[in-house]
């Protein structure tokens, strides 16, 4: 006797709503507790390498959006360029990655930072010293195995439903 | 009984006045309704903590625990913020209807706790026609919420009005064929007599007739799975999609209120009201009405929402033949007498004759051909 249609649907599922009461909630308390991100996250902010950049234009070229904006002069005794102006409207970046895979010299990197927001548009504008690796501001592991070894392992849900209350 | 003496039984009932109270009358109607209406909000408040913590715990989530220490404060929070709103009033609404709605929806919920006893004989008025004063009283909140679809000229609210007046018409009859066993085996329907009549809770004794009345009590109050009437994704909000400000808070705490009010009268019922070992009765009442809300908000979070005709179905096909089946089987047994030194065995014939009825009915639920208007 099958008891499919009998009720029997109800009484499963009043079982697992009372299952998930007793269970460890799979939220986290966002500004207090922070789940970490995927070690290749592509985070809303440029990260610019000032020594190896030759100022050969690769990434400005590259970006589909136009959002990076390079200037540079001559420097005939060294005879190289000089990046007199590098800025990125981070407003306008989709965060495709191309920039980073398309420089030459691994001058420039995604971020690890997903709290950008801003509250003016020209905020959103990083200029050459906003770039620079600093501590507060992490180069993500991507298109970088390498660096993307050092960072910590993504938290997942499913460690946090097994997890003990 | 001869008709005399029940006359007289019922002149001595009907005398409100409690001797042992300085004042008498007076004093025991303010007492009480201080207490009732204090009850009844306090209740709303807690009500609705446990049902958003509750319901956020069994899909995962936390629920609201920012204000107040674990969100305690949550329910005064959100009455601030919407008393502190516009009140907006559509151009083409009746203005006196609109106005009037909220306020018709809300006095008989509160109402209905005039015949509920919290302790022994602790009760505003023990009427000794309780139960028939609830059933009767508990309808007119429905002309509220029509009154609100009517008056708020606006399609989506009609059509929730609409689905609202058809549920109460249809889940009324099971309703009341519930109430009916429990008031033949307690043989009174003064809610108070019948809490004293319960030596074993009537669930055991009336398993069945619980379900009905669970079930028909959840659509009379418009809960999920049956709230039809303002099913958000069909019809924007139903009847409160015009209100605002504290007319929507109104409606907000008629809805609580209303599921306060079914839980206490199922408490009542069939849990045995203010009985209860080492507790105080007021505390066990209490418990008893915070125990069957916990399980309105489990079938809520469990269960999605019917179709229009679904209900329909639900009610006419599956609840009013089961309630007259219980009803038959009730007065069956109260005619044959119950053998007091084996309540047992009866509540385990009770149960096994539920368990039967549900299987063989949900069987020919399917030859009736469920929620299809032809057969």
């Amino acid at each position: 006797m099958k008891f499919e249609r009998y009720g029997i649907g109800i009484a499963k599922g009043l079982t697992v709503t009372i299952r998930h009461l007793f269970r460890h909630p799979t939220v986290s308390q966002y500004p207090e507790q922070r789940l970490n991100i995927s070690r290749r996250f592509r985070g809303n902010e440029l990260i610019w390498n000032l020594e190896k950049c030759t100022g050969c234009g690769t990434c400005a070229k590259t970006c589909p959006q136009g959002a990076i904006d390079i200037v540079t002069s001559t420097e005939m005794t060294e005879n190289k360029y000089v990046v007199e102006k590098y800025q990125v409207d981070t407003g306008y970046c989709i965060q495709c990655g191309l920039c980073v895979e398309a420089c030459p010299f691994e001058a420039l990197y995604l971020s690890h930072a997903f709290e950008c927001a801003k509250y003016r548009r020209g905020e959103l504008v990083q200029g050459k010293e906003d770039m620079l690796e600093t501590p507060e501001r992490k180069v993500s592991g991507y298109f970088f195995p390498d660096k993307a070894e050092k960072l910590p392992r993504q938290t997942l849900l499913v460690e946090k439903v097994t997890e003990k209350q | 009984m001869a008709i005399a003496d029940l006359n007289i039984y019922n002149l001595v009932h009907l005398q409100p006045i409690p001797p042992d109270w300085p004042g008498g009358f007076w004093w025991h109607w303010l007492f009480f309704t201080v207490v009732i209406i204090g009850f009844v909000l306090t209740m709303v408040m807690g009500v609705i903590y446990i049902e958003r913590r509750g319901m956020g715990r069994m899909q995962s989530r936390l629920g609201p625990n920012r204000t107040g220490p674990f969100g305690l404060l949550q329910p005064v929070a959100d009455a601030v913020k919407v008393l502190l709103k516009e009140n907006i009033v559509p151009d083409a609404a009746d203005k006196l209807v609109h106005w009037l709605a909220p306020v018709i929806a809300f006095a008989p919920v509160l109402m209905i706790f005039t015949v509920i006893p919290f302790e022994n004989g602790a009760l505003l008025a023990d009427l000794n026609i309780g139960i028939l004063y609830i059933v009767a009283i508990s309808s007119v909140s429905t002309v509220g919420i029509f009154m609100a679809g009517w008056g708020s000229s606006n399609k989506y609210s009609l059509l929730g009005a609409m689905r609202n007046v058809a549920a109460i018409v249809s889940y009324e009859i099971p309703l009341v064929l519930a109430i009916v066993g429990v008031v033949l085996i307690a043989g009174s329907l003064s809610l108070n007599q019948i809490v004293v009549a319960q030596g074993i809770p009537f669930i055991l004794l009336q398993p069945l007739g619980f379900l009905l009345f669970f079930a028909a009590g959840c659509a009379e109050i418009n809960r999920s799975p049956f709230d039809l009437m303002e099913a958000d994704s069909e019809i924007v909000a139903g009847f409160h999609t015009e209100y605002s400000g504290m007319k929507f808070a109104m409606f907000y705490l008629v809805e609580y209120a209303e599921a306060v009010a079914i839980s206490a009268i199922i408490a009542t019922l069939f849990l045995g009201g203010w009985r209860g070992p080492l507790l105080p009765p007021w505390l066990w009442f209490v418990i008893k009405v915070i125990i069957v809300f916990f399980v309105m908000v489990w079938t809520r979070t469990t269960l999605p929402r019917l179709r229009i005709d679904q209900l329909m179905a639900f009610a006419w096909k599956f609840l009013f033949p089961m309630s007259l089946l219980n009803l038959f089987i009730t007065a069956l047994q109260v005619l044959a007498g119950w053998p007091t030194e084996l309540w047992w065995l009866m509540v385990m014939v009770n149960i096994a004759i539920t368990a039967t009825m549900v299987l063989i009915w949900s069987k020919f639920f399917f030859k009736l051909g469920r929620g299809r208007i032809e057969v």
